[in-house]
């Protein structure tokens, strides 16, 4: 099977780019706006072609913890939920990053707090990129800002959180997860056998020949000195992410003068409104981060050096606005806009901000 | 005094003292000793070791594992 | 005359410690069930010659560190959430062996949903579900299980219904649903029930093996330490007090 372009929404994407890429299990429970995901995966039946597993579980703690058994195993385990359902994973998601599971998480995100809105927000930055649960952990998180992109990041996805035995979060919205466009669908992989998983995961609990010790999946270390030293370890693979695996995409960034941080959703409004500024001789780039941890501060910083402003723009009351300042360490000032609960910003009220804040301001 | 059918072998260094062997043997023949153990414990002994019939009841009761039977074939 | 060494060959060894079961000295207080349970486990995995094949899900509570006792891979589960673990591994290895082992606090009060939805599905694996109606890791709390009037640190002066609920009999529960095919009742306080709990746990992994369903071995159980008891004592309650409530015996055998 070759390349294969199709109309789809973002949450469809997710499932078929799910099975192709030889996913060995899927467990859920709806929630709005992503409960596709699983009706895809589920009309499509893909236990008779790849012999991938799909299970509705009782509840997201549930899901969560059969992706810590199923990821423990060596196996490509993913779930996806949307913001209340993901603070219920947030448990599962610290058990899985302190003992190193693999897996992917995606969050559609919607509005909040509390039991909110269904209309798409991105104001899971915070909980997405600084751990979520309780402990010092990162999850590595992608922000998809397209239906294409959704289908890519299962399979980036993946290799990341196989890379460094981490969970990786795809951090969409209700915008992207609903969206149709048009797809290009990664070709068809096979999952693989039991004897690669020995093969590439060698940690992985396939049941304990006598030639190893036993594998053990588990984040508990009592001493003091053995989990100060495990806490070394993981922040020293979160390092390297931050060495290795940054992604960011600029639009018309060489000359600007005034510079947009924004991601997924929000960062298509926003090159409308580059566009826009630029047809009226206002030098306006964007920075489109597509990681969010590891988050491209080092591009930001470098940027600050040559630009007069910076507007952050989410839809969020501020959040990843925290992390462009860290970036530009003072350098230039750093501006938020958003819109909450579920509003999205148009183009031309984000070039008004961009007016009042960064040219004005 | 019965004939030596069974003897125990306890290993008294990870023995707890429980005494569950001690209430499990039918014929008394295990007691708790008046020396500890590295760990403070008083452990099982044979007391009383011609009456062991090599039953295995205080092994199999035995928490930690650390009783043997042996026991001589009829 | 026949001497002691005699007898003490390797041609006459009748009751030894299994090479499953490792040379780790458990944490565990004196007398207490867990080292029963985990050593007939261990017997059963060597004797069905499947230590290669099967994959334990551990609890939080006193088994948390079952993983340092007994040589098979395993998972140690977030507390309560061991049947939805062992679901993740068993339905993309439905050729393993899967059991959890989980105390009552973690079966019958925190995972109450996942315990009950993964027997509901009929998963099929095996629930060991250790019954000692107290918390010993915590300090001898107030479970789930905590019979009427017995006292725990959450209840000094006894579990009093009005305030605390009533004692949860989670098997008789697990026995209404259709997904499980065996719900038994044991305890490990004399050698023949050790030996009957271990028919029980044989039984339950050949259930698995014949895809059945699930299969859950209840073990009535002491914790000599939470319950402020000698070894010998807390047997002798545990008789007279928890097995009136908790009847020994099987729920349901299909």
């Amino acid at each position: 099977m070759g390349e294969d372009i199709k109309l789809m929404k973002g949450n469809e994407a997710i499932a078929e780019a799910a099975i192709r890429i030889g996913v060995d299990g899927y467990f859920g429970y709806p929630i709005t706006p992503q409960s596709e995901v699983m009706e895809t995966l589920m009309a499509k039946q893909p236990w008779d072609t790849t012999g991938m597993v799909v299970l509705q579980a009782e509840s997201e703690i549930a899901s969560i913890n059969m992706l810590y058994g199923g990821g423990g195993c060596g196996k490509k385990v993913m779930t996806s939920s949307s913001s209340p359902g993901i603070s219920l994973m947030q448990e599962g998601l610290t058990y899985l990053a302190g003992a190193e599971v693999p897996c992917l998480v995606v969050n559609v995100v919607r509005g909040g707090p509390g039991l909110g809105t269904i209309q798409p927000a991105q104001s899971d930055y915070f909980q997405a990129v600084k751990g979520g649960g309780h402990g010092d952990y990162s999850l590595i998180v992608l922000a998809p800002a397209s239906v294409q992109e959704m289908a890519d990041h299962v399979k980036l996805g993946f290799d990341l959180a196989f890379k460094y035995r981490n969970p990786v979060m795809i951090l969409s919205d209700g915008v992207i997860g609903q969206m149709m466009e048009k797809v290009v669908l990664p070709s068809a992989k096979s999952r693989w056998t039991e004897e690669e998983i020995k093969e590439l995961n060698p940690w992985a609990t396939l049941g304990k020949p006598k030639t190893r010790e036993r594998n053990v999946i588990t984040s508990l270390k009592l001493q003091s000195d053995e989990m100060e030293e495990h806490n070394h370890k993981l922040q020293a693979k979160y390092q390297r992410m931050k060495e290795e695996e940054v992604l960011f995409e600029e639009f018309n960034c060489a000359d600007a003068q005034y510079l947009i941080v924004a991601y997924g959703s929000s960062s298509r409004v926003c090159q409308k409104t580059v566009e826009i500024a630029r047809d009226k001789g206002i030098k306006l780039g964007l920075l489109r981060p597509i990681t969010l941890f590891p988050f491209p501060s080092d591009r930001i910083y470098e940027l600050a050096q040559q630009v007069k402003g910076i507007l952050s723009v989410e839809m969020s009351a501020g959040q990843m606005v925290e992390d462009v300042r860290l970036s530009v360490n003072g350098k230039v000032p750093v501006y938020h806009y958003g819109r909450l609960g579920g509003m999205v910003p148009s183009p031309s009220e984000v070039l008004k901000a961009v007016d009042e804040k960064l040219i004005g301001g | 005094m019965g004939k030596i059918r069974g003897a125990i072998v306890v290993d008294t260094a990870k023995c707890k003292g429980c005494s569950l062997c001690v209430e499990a043997c039918p014929t008394k023949v295990i007691e708790l000793s008046r020396e500890v153990n590295a760990k403070g414990f008083h452990f099982a002994y044979m007391a009383q070791p011609q009456e062991c019939t090599g039953c295995t009841n205080c092994a199999t009761v035995c928490p930690d594992s650390c009783i043997t039977v042996y026991r001589l074939k009829p | 005359m026949l001497e002691i060494n005699d007898i003490i060959k390797p041609e006459n060894l009748v009751y030894g410690k299994t090479p499953v079961l490792t040379d780790s000295v458990m944490h565990y207080c004196p007398g207490c069930s867990h080292g029963v349970v985990h050593k007939i486990l261990a017997q059963v995995i060597e004797e069905m010659g499947i230590q290669e094949q099967t994959i334990g899900v551990a609890p939080v509570g006193c088994a948390v560190f079952a993983y340092n006792y007994i040589d098979i891979d395993w998972h140690e589960a977030a507390h309560g959430r061991a049947p939805a673990v062992a679901t993740g591994i068993k339905r993309l290895l439905p050729e393993k062996m899967v059991f959890t082992y989980q105390g009552d606090g973690d079966l019958a009060a925190i995972g109450t949903a996942e315990t009950i939805h993964a027997c509901n599905r009929g998963e099929n694996i095996v629930i060991i579900f250790i019954n000692n109606g107290i918390y010993g890791m915590t300090g001898g709390q107030m479970a789930p299980t905590t019979i009427e009037g017995m006292p725990a640190s959450t209840c000094p002066f006894g579990r009093t219904p009005e305030r605390d609920g009533y004692p949860l009999k989670m098997s008789e529960i697990l026995a209404t649903l259709p997904g499980t095919c065996y719900v038994t009742r044991q305890a490990v306080h004399t050698a023949a029930h050790v030996r009957k709990t271990k028919k029980a746990l044989v039984k339950a992994f050949e259930n698995q093996k014949m895809r059945k369903g699930t299969s859950i071995v209840e073990v009535v159980s002491t914790c000599s330490s939470g319950w402020k008891m000698t070894p010998v004592n807390a047997n002798k309650w545990m008789v007279d007090n928890m097995f009136p409530f908790y009847k020994l015996g099987d729920l349901k055998n299909e």
